[in-house]
């Protein structure tokens, strides 16, 4: 605990580099994965090469991955910038299913509709089908934050400065307080980051919530119009 | 006035779900299109707001041939109602009722309060316009998404199995309802129905589908009953069965109308009583 309470800036640096590290990748993730999933969930032969590819691309291990992308980007070998692409490479394999799980849930008839009633084809996409399918996509970018939180410590090795450094400092020294407070911060902060998506899924989704008063609501709703 | 002339419509998966259809729509009647599932009353509505082309023949709206409009600027000017109402469930009732409008670049402000407007005109009370559509029951479901049908004030109203999903209580208070509105608005309205009581009770001009959109008799609804053209109108309507033949019975002093099977039909009333208006709600 002494070394915690000595090295508490050290702590709060690390987390804030591994938030630097990790909070990219999930929304560059999630830019790059909605295109893809849209020409997924649009086309059959799509859907089967691009799921296929994005299953495999998450089988890549990292380490070799990370000796990859320098050759192809052309970044320097220790640059943290190969974390991030990394990480979003790993996200985009996750979240282009979402996505594209997540517009084929949209209602048929509710896709119908929005057509009949006069909506042009991008504007069903930005007003409906993309809000009716973020439920789905939120339940997606959690496992896409808490993987990606995880994954972030991985870059220890490469060099990249993390919660992940924690641990292997605390390896190379012998610290025991140090692995401990790398394990929990890291999990604290995939917690963290989990709520934040779960409040922002409150704020910009407000008619999700309803799903468990709703029942009520519509039985008073039934009572009123009989009773009228 | 809506005409169909020579249309047909087949499937890429090679169906043909329209044959050779040609048909006159009069402006400011109702006219029911019933039939079966199979009898392409549904793409024959969809065919007037082009969500379905036809692949030969013309459909015209008051002289302009429709494949000449814009798919999307024409669905703009044409109310659409739906089955299970089709509302957006990520909107509130109110944002709902005035998607159109705000699709036509209405103002926000002046959108909804025309919206709130027209929840009066369908019988909803104001206090429902935040909610959202999951937290109505399906009849207030299905007056919003007919508040929504109006809310450009179309010249025409199509309206696909509307009433098809709510009860029957309910059912016959909305159909009033729609009976009401139409008597004030005169809209051209187009309703597809498999229910053939539903067709004479709104229809000013009843089409009757067999299968591939062929025409079996277009009429009133008296003259239907009167004289159906054929067997298969004849058991349509139920008249084959004896049930539309009705004869009167002196019962306990009251005159028993009783149908061809012997099952009892109604009471035979006073015309005056008859005659008069069926009460409906007033407004909420």
């Amino acid at each position: 605990m002494t070394w915690i309470w000595s090295n508490l800036d050290l702590l709060w640096d690390r987390t804030l580099d591994h938030l630097v590290l990790s909070v990219p990748p999930l929304l560059l993730s999630f830019l790059f994965a909605v295109p893809l999933g849209w020409v997924a969930n649009r086309y059959r032969i799509s859907r089967g090469v691009i799921l296929t590819a994005s299953g495999l691309l998450y089988a890549i291990p990292s380490l070799p991955l990370f000796f990859v992308i320098p050759a192809v980007v052309g970044t320097s070998l220790r640059s943290p910038l190969n974390l991030i692409i990394a990480l979003t490479l790993y996200g985009v394999a996750l979240m282009v299913r979402v996505v594209a799980d997540g517009l084929a849930s949209v209602d048929k008839d509710v896709r119908q509709s929005a057509v009949a009633v006069g909506y042009s084809g991008w504007s069903i996409f930005w007003q409906v089908e993309l809000p009716l399918a973020a439920p789905v996509l939120l339940a997606g970018l959690r496992v896409v934050a808490v993987s990606t939180v995880s994954l972030a410590t991985v870059g220890a090795v490469i060099g990249a400065q993390s919660l992940g450094s924690l641990f292997t400092d605390g390896f190379q020294r012998g610290i025991q307080a140090e692995i401990i407070a790398g394990i929990v911060l890291t999990v604290v902060l995939a917690l963290l980051l989990d709520g934040a998506l779960v409040l922002l899924g409150r704020i910009l989704l407000p008619w999700t919530r309803l799903a468990s008063t709703s029942r009520r609501a519509l039985r008073a709703a039934r009572v009123t119009e009989v009773s009228e | 006035m809506i005409e169909f002339r020579s249309v047909s419509k087949q499937f890429p998966d090679g169906t043909l779900a329209v044959d050779d259809f040609s048909l006159t729509l009069p402006s400011h009647q109702t006219t029911v299109l019933v039939g079966s599932s199979g009898s392409g009353k549904t793409t024959l509505l969809r065919m007037i707001n082009r969500m379905v082309d036809p692949s030969s023949g013309t459909i015209e709206i008051d002289g302009a041939d429709i494949a000449a409009l814009e798919p999307v600027q024409l669905r703009r000017s044409i109310g659409y109602v739906m089955q299970n109402s089709g509302l957006l469930p990520h909107r509130t009732v109110i944002d709902n009722v005035a998607t159109v409008p705000l699709l036509r670049g209405v103002p926000r402000r002046k959108a909804r309060t025309e919206a709130l407007s027209l929840l009066d005109t369908v019988g909803l009370d104001r206090s429902l316009a935040a909610r959202y559509p999951n937290q109505l029951s399906g009849g207030q479901q299905q007056r919003v998404g007919v508040a929504r049908g109006l809310a450009v004030n179309p010249n025409i109203l199509l309206m696909d199995e509307p009433f098809g999903a709510v009860d029957p209580i309910v059912r016959a208070e909305l159909q009033q309802e729609l009976i009401r509105l139409q008597s004030e608005l005169g809209k051209t309205v187009v309703f597809v129905t498999h229910d053939i009581e539903e067709a004479f009770l709104l229809g000013d001009q009843v089409v009757i589908l067999r299968d591939g959109g062929r025409i079996a008799q277009v009429g009133s609804p008296s003259d239907i009953l009167a004289k159906p053209a054929d067997d298969f109108v004849a058991s349509f309507v139920g008249a084959d069965r004896g049930k539309r033949a009705l004869h009167v019975e002196r019962r306990g002093g009251s005159d028993i109308l009783v149908d061809t099977d012997g099952r009892l039909a109604g009471v035979l009333v006073a015309p005056s009583a008859a005659d008069a208006t069926p009460d409906h709600r007033a407004p909420r």
